[in-house]
């Protein structure tokens, strides 16, 4: 196993609060990886600090091996390090197929509408992405993560919001992904990450409390403590 | 006249330009700052308060100074009531879009300046001080009447700031700037807050007219320079800061007026525009203001 | 490219080439004129209309080029050929520069910013009187305007001529707006503006891409400057001032914004209504500013672009 991924003491400070402090990270190629971690843990910022979408406070962030700490966000996704937003981030007045066409770098032209078909939007390429329905929307913001051919998928909540079947029918399409993809599976949805990941971390106040299988952090007590309840 | 002198008379030019610039400014701060939209037509607000005190001089008989106390009652109440329907027939109806504001509100300025065009005419109109005092310094003689507007300002900028830090309505306003959802929720008539604050804004900057009319004249084409100061002052001071832009006022108005005494007004413009383009970009929360959320 | 849409604009041109034949002498000046600042629009509704960046300041772009070539011809002893190309230099360099600053600051900051950028090139231009000769401007003469081109001799004041030769212009700036708003730039560009954020994590240059179209836009209007002053002989501080950074705006948004034709058409229309008002009244900016106002309210997208949004889907 190679790792892809690394992070060396990475931290970020809002202010006084420590959102992120000191966490020393990595993912190997092909895993599903979740993370985990209460509400305020800094798991959005975490991932917005890989993503470059913000700039850490301190520490570094390898790709590959290769430093990617001071690369501004558009350069890491050329990288190969897709990012889909929490909040459905697509563009509600263009049409769906050049939605995804914008996300192959291939807009106005002749994209495949091969990550359509893997997210089960095929027949709707020519409708306005505003006007899909909000399941539809999230579907079609994964589509626009596969379009990137991205060599680390980030999911960020991807199944807020969607019904239990369309859930079922995400699991699906993340171990589809999982083929050719690493994935790093930011999820509040328990029972979906124990049946996704093939680890996990656990995130409490900007620092990581726990790393393992499902197993390992089902039967860990600290987690058990501080995110799951008694459960 | 000797090195001291200059720079005396510059300095008192300059004192005399900052409270212009911040009475002139401070409507447009407050609405910018409340309702967070930028409104192009501020200086033909001040144009039109101008113009009304011209012809309220005109028409009231009994001298400058009762025709200057009836037009600090006139041209904010015109004024006043063009602004309460420019905001309900357009603002509300673009819902405070920023930009549409600023592209509409670009619309209102012309049709308002060449309505004064048509009613007015094209010629500069005089008025006269309400007082004709002079005060005489060993070396030139200063207008008594300017001295006057800094010290009308200053009660001005006093009242507004009151208002806002320390009464009711303050409250209401600063609890609608945070945020307007908020502010639904508390209760608070958002609409209506809006109406009034984008109305007193409008009447501010008739009443700073009225006073600065007597120190330049009234034109048609009045209203651009009052409105590029009034950004350069809000701008540099951080934008819906009333405190940065008073602050921004005096260090503009005495640069101004230093720079313009020896050298050249031009160039004064120039460093000054110059100096808001490049606040905006590298300090967008100008040079007093903290960040907005 | 659709055989469709470039017969459209094809005919466009075919028909404002007809004109000549059948319009008054007046007509064929005043048409000159609306082509000449068509290029104008046109440039400005590639940053305005595809990339969504207001701009309240490119009258400094059409000054730059308006002085370039007035000043190329009147004092730096250039041919009319290279005063254009003078021109259109310094059009890409000065918005190269203003852009790289400018385009740090977003929505109505970057609207204040240009406006504010704009004033101080006016008054520089106030500023060196005695270069520019401010508001009187400078006038050239016919002697410094001559210039042969394949062997015979142009006379830029004739104004057949002159109407051909802003005809040929308008149909490159079209040709050129139809291409780039058809490449790949064009589309990102149309990214950019339906959503920043999303385009810069889609792996986009948001900055690189945005700076692309400032330049293009400052670039046409520094041409379009360069035209007016040559087949005119006159560049004047008005022409530099802020109704001149308005007035792309209005044409933009009366055509319709984000079409190709959009801007020439508000152009021309524009001209006609000034035109008009001015047969009766002498504030005819107030018309203007009612379109503005009226736009706003009731026709956001403009002629073009409503008629697009109704039938036209097809129409760039």
């Amino acid at each position: 196993m190679t790792v892809l991924l690394e992070t060396h003491g990475l931290s970020k400070n809002f202010g006084g609060l420590k959102a992120v402090s000191d966490v020393n990270f990595r993912v190997e190629k092909g895993e599903v990886r979740a993370v985990i971690g209460p509400n305020g843990a800094g798991k959005t910022t975490f991932v917005s600090l890989i993503s470059g979408r913000i700039a850490p406070s301190a520490g570094t962030i390898l790709f590959e091996g290769a430093d990617v700490t001071a690369l501004p966000a558009f350069r890491r996704v050329q990288k190969g390090i897709a990012y889909t937003f929490q909040i459905t981030s697509i563009y509600a007045n263009l049409s769906v197929a050049e939605n995804v066409a914008l996300a192959a770098h291939r807009p106005g032209g002749t994209a495949s509408l091969e990550p359509l078909e893997r997210v089960g939007l095929a027949d709707r390429a020519s409708q306005v992405a505003g006007t899909l329905a909000y399941g539809h929307q999230r579907l079609l913001e994964v589509a626009m993560g596969l379009a990137l051919k991205p060599k680390l998928l980030i999911l960020d909540e991807p199944t807020q919001g969607l019904s239990d079947a369309e859930i079922d029918n995400f699991i699906g399409l993340v171990r589809g992904v999982a083929q050719d993809a690493t994935v790093l599976l930011i999820e509040h949805n328990m029972p979906l990450v124990m049946e996704l990941a093939h680890r996990i971390t656990v995130l409490d106040r900007g620092a990581i409390l726990a790393e393992g299988t499902p197993e390992d952090i089902r039967a860990n007590p600290a987690v058990q403590a501080a995110y799951l309840g008694t459960g | 006249m000797a090195f001291f002198p200059h720079l005396l008379l510059a300095i008192l030019e300059g004192t005399v330009a900052a409270a212009v610039l911040a009475l002139s400014a401070l409507g447009l701060s407050l609405v910018f700052g409340v309702m967070r939209v930028v409104n192009v037509a501020h200086g033909e607000f001040f144009m039109l308060g101008a113009m009304l005190a011209w012809w309220v001089a005109k028409m009231v008989p009994g001298g400058p100074a009762i025709g200057f106390i009836a037009a600090l009652i006139v041209a904010p109440l015109v004024v006043g009531a063009l602004a309460f329907v420019t905001e309900r027939l357009l603002l509300r109806r673009i819902n405070y879009d920023p930009e549409a504001t600023i592209v509409a509100t670009i619309g209102l300025m012309f049709v308002i300046q060449q309505l004064a065009l048509s009613v007015f005419g094209a010629d500069a109109k005089a008025v006269s001080a309400p007082f004709a005092y002079r005060i005489a310094l060993p070396w030139f003689g200063f207008s008594g009447y300017k001295l006057f507007v800094v010290v009308a300002s200053i009660v001005i900028l006093l009242a507004v700031w009151w208002v806002l830090a320390k009464t009711k309505w303050g409250l209401v306003m600063r609890v609608t700037q945070f945020d307007r959802e908020t502010a639904t929720a508390f209760g608070i008539p958002v609409n209506q807050v809006y109406s009034a604050v984008f109305v007193a804004g409008a009447a501010l900057v008739a009443v700073a007219a009225v006073l600065i009319v007597p120190i330049q004249q009234a034109h048609y084409l009045m209203g651009l320079d009052p409105l590029l100061m009034s950004f350069i002052v809000v701008i540099i001071g951080g934008l819906g800061s009333i405190k940065g832009s008073v602050i921004a006022a005096v260090i503009i108005g005495l640069a101004d007026g230093i720079i313009s005494m020896f050298f050249s007004p031009t160039l004064a413009s120039i460093i000054a525009t110059l100096a808001v383009a490049l606040v905006l970009v590298f300090r967008p929360q100008g040079l007093f203001g903290v960040p907005v959320r | 490219m659709t055989a469709r849409i470039v017969m459209l604009h094809g005919a466009v041109i075919l028909a404002l080439f007809l004109l000549q034949f059948v319009a008054s002498d007046y007509a064929v000046l005043t048409i000159t004129r609306i082509m000449v600042l068509a290029i104008y629009a046109l440039g400005y509704n590639i940053l305005f209309g595809y990339a969504g960046l207001l701009s309240l300041g490119h009258a400094m772009f059409f000054a730059t080029g308006l002085y370039a070539a007035a000043l190329g011809v009147t004092r730096l002893g250039m041919a009319v050929p290279e005063a254009f190309l003078f021109a259109l230099a310094c059009g890409v360099i000065v918005s190269f520069v203003i852009g790289l600053i400018a385009l740090r600051a977003n929505g109505v900051a970057f609207m204040i910013v240009t406006l504010m950028f704009s004033q101080a090139a006016f008054l520089t231009v106030l500023y060196f009187g005695d270069i520019t000769r401010g508001d009187e401007g400078i006038v050239i003469k016919d002697s410094e305007r001559a210039f042969s081109a394949f062997g015979t001799a142009v006379n830029l004041a004739d104004p057949v001529l002159r109407y051909n030769i802003a005809l040929a212009f308008l149909a490159v700036a079209i040709a050129l707006c139809l291409v780039v708003v058809r490449s790949k730039i064009g589309h990102v560009l149309v990214a950019i503006r339906e959503n920043e954020n999303r385009t810069a994590m889609l792996g986009y240059d948001v900055k690189l891409y945005k700076l692309i179209a400032f330049v293009l836009s400052g670039a046409f209007a520094a041409f379009s400057g360069a035209v007016y002053a040559l087949l005119f002989a006159y560049a004047g501080a008005t022409l530099a001032s802020i109704q001149y950074s308005i007035n792309p705006l209005l044409w933009t948004l009366l055509g319709g914004a984000a079409t190709v034709l959009g801007p020439v058409l508000g152009t021309a229309l524009m001209f006609l209504l000034v035109d008009f008002a001015s047969g009766f009244t002498s504030a005819s900016l107030l018309f203007v500013g009612m379109v503005l106002i009226l736009l706003v309210l009731f026709f956001p997208k403009g002629i073009l672009g409503t008629l697009r949004q109704r039938w036209w889907r097809w129409l760039p």
